[in-house]
């Protein structure tokens, strides 16, 4: 099941990387996303992937699964969903702005 | 456990989630920020005073003691360090009342203010890895904001590339956390120093302990700075300063802690790549430095410079050079908010930032030309002023441990910090008046009175060095010597 899910986690940043590399604003925040889901798998697996009851005193199992990385990865959920819908408004009012959503335009130089 | 420790938190959180109440009545906004700003200094003092009294304060989160739940832990680095911000803040937040304008005011500038307060007091304070990503994320977002508000194409697209970069290294900081948690099982940033010492910091804790320092090297603009000049250069002035001294101020502290604390036990990787980077950083950041005749891209690339500097500190590692660190570090946070307001007022009587259309300040605001020369003088680091103790300390144990290339550098630096103010000064303060209709600032008086205050501190720093010192050589005793700060934390 590593396996399995490490690979998962290289496609995602492959993919990722790939699409943060490119010229649409679009598919820059999109690949961001991607990398992000990517991370999260990361911390879900590094920890190892245990079977075991959940992490409650009343379970009376033999073994608990670890809590810590779920919560971790909320957190970072939620976090990276806020930072996310911020950069697709930014994005928007970019796009808005400049009329066009590729990156070339945004280098800036000389004439301010 | 000292409850104490949170307030520094809560104040800023909640004042922000009050004042987006209050968005229409800006004279209210202002008076409560200055309040919470005033308390936060208060607390900030106290708990300077407490850690001086009773040794390292923490605070275990719902009781529940480490390695389990959050920790907040206040040494005395720590603590020195919330009491700079605090009181730069304070002065960040006046300087805003005059510049900043009610436009931005009331979209809720002031909110992201506090939050973003909120971030680096977190930061600061948390004594958990996790946790320190998530502060992080704070002041991020809340910068994110403070950066784009005003909504002209320049900020939008330079908020883009500042968002792109910080989405990433978050990203990679998340990355270096997963690894870490698989290779020795806790987030704790004291129980991971013991965790580190037992498991021997071996080829997979270097990768880890690299993966680290290019994330907080990335938010602290040391070596991997090239988003940093354009970025802090769209916002306007009360909010470069703030940037200029918190923001990368925050990634150097992750830097330190880190490095001080958890991965100490491979000087030979870790510490000579700080140094490799420190030095390469303070070269291009002089370069910069040199090459722009513009007063935003100079002064961003004097933080570049002094980002290097301090991370040369770090580098050597010694507890002379420690506390030359913390020192500079303090002293640091305060000039630069001083440069920044200094520019900002430059700015208003010039209407200009092209240092070849100014000329001939002087005559008009005698002040704010001496007191740019003073802390021009004061960052390079001239005996009776602030810059002078840290540098010493730093650049003396630098020679001592035998890095004199590194040295060498960080002394050059200091020239090219001296050459490119002094270019400043003497374009914009000196020659014949360049500008035909007389520019009569608004608030001219209103911004000089926080940079009044803070070259105050610039100058009692310096010759209350001695007196400083006594704090700041027990923040460097606890950072040569991680032993106390983990059994103020792992104690039963």
């Amino acid at each position: 099941m590593e396996i399995l899910i490490a690979l998962a986690i290289g496609v995602l940043f492959t993919v990722g990387v790939y699409l943060v590399l490119s010229k649409g604003l679009l598919r820059i925040l999109l690949g961001t996303t991607l990398i992000t889901h990517g991370v999260h798998l990361l911390l879900l697996t590094m920890a190892g992937l245990k079977t075991g009851a959940s992490p409650l005193l009343g379970e009376k199992a033999d073994s608990y699964v670890d809590p810590l990385p779920q919560a971790l990865i909320l957190t970072s959920i939620v976090i990276s969903f806020g930072v996310s819908a911020f950069f697709i408004v930014l994005a928007y009012r970019a796009y808005r702005s400049a009329g066009t959503d590729d990156v070339e335009g945004a280098r800036g130089e000389g004439h301010e | 456990m000292n409850n104490l420790l949170v307030l520094p938190l809560l104040i800023p959180a909640f004042t922000g989630v009050i004042l987006i109440f209050l968005k229409e009545y800006v004279k209210l906004q202002r008076i409560i920020s200055a309040i919470s700003v005033f308390v936060n200094i208060a607390i900030a003092i106290m708990i300077v005073y407490q850690v001086n009294t009773y040794g390292i304060q923490t605070l275990y989160m719902g009781g529940w003691l480490p390695p389990y739940g959050i920790v907040f832990v206040a040494d005395m680095f720590a603590a020195l360090l919330v009491l700079t911000a605090a009181v730069v803040g304070a002065a960040c937040l006046f300087f805003s009342f005059a510049s900043i304008g009610e436009e931005r005011e009331r979209f809720y500038y002031y909110t992201f203010f506090h939050f973003l307060l909120t971030g680096v007091y977190g930061s600061f304070l948390t004594g958990d890895l996790f946790n320190l990503f998530v502060c992080f994320e704070v002041l991020l977002v809340a910068s994110y904001a403070m950066i784009v508000l005003g909504g002209t194409r320049v900020q939008l697209r330079e908020t883009l590339k500042y968002i792109l970069v910080n989405v990433i290294s978050s990203s990679l900081f998340v990355a270096a956390i997963a690894y870490l948690y698989a290779a020795t099982g806790t987030l704790n940033m004291a129980h991971l120093a013991v965790r580190v010492a037992e498991a021997g910091q071996g080829g997979v804790m270097n990768v880890i302990a690299v993966l680290l320092l290019l994330v907080f090297s990335l938010k602290a603009g040391l070596l991997l700075f090239f988003w940093l000049p354009d970025s802090y250069s769209a916002p306007p002035q009360a909010v470069r300063a703030l940037f200029g001294a918190l923001l990368t101020k925050v990634g150097l502290y992750a830097i330190i802690r880190t490095f001080s604390l958890i991965f100490v036990h491979d000087l030979g990787v870790t510490h000579s790549l700080i140094g490799w980077m420190a030095g390469a950083t303070m070269i291009l950041g002089a370069v910069g430095a040199l090459a722009y005749n513009d007063l935003s891209r100079i002064f961003n690339y004097n933080i570049v410079i002094s980002v290097g500097f301090i991370a040369f500190g770090i580098s050597v590692a010694t507890q002379d050079s420690l506390n030359g660190v913390v020192f500079y570090l303090m002293h640091d946070i305060v000039a630069k908010a001083l440069l920044f307001f200094l520019g900002g007022l430059i700015l208003a009587a010039s209407g200009t930032e092209q240092l070849r259309l100014m000329g001939g300040l002087i005559r008009r605001y005698p002040w704010t030309g001496w007191m740019f020369f003073v802390l021009a003088l004061a960052l390079v680091g001239v005996p009776p002023l602030s810059g002078f103790a840290g540098k010493v300390m730093m650049v003396r144990s630098g020679f001592g441990e035998q890095h004199t290339a590194l040295s060498l550098i960080a002394l050059a630096s200091s020239f090219v910090v001296l050459y490119s103010l002094i270019k400043v000064f003497q374009q914009a303060f000196w020659g014949g008046e360049k500008n035909e209709e007389e520019i009569r600032p608004l608030h001219y008086k209103a911004m000089m009175a926080p940079a009044a205050v803070l070259f105050v501190l610039v100058i009692l720093m310096g010759i209350g060095a001695e007196w400083v010192n006594g704090y700041v050589s027990q923040a460097g005793a606890v950072l040569a010597d991680p032993a106390a700060y983990i059994n103020a934390v792992m104690k039963e």
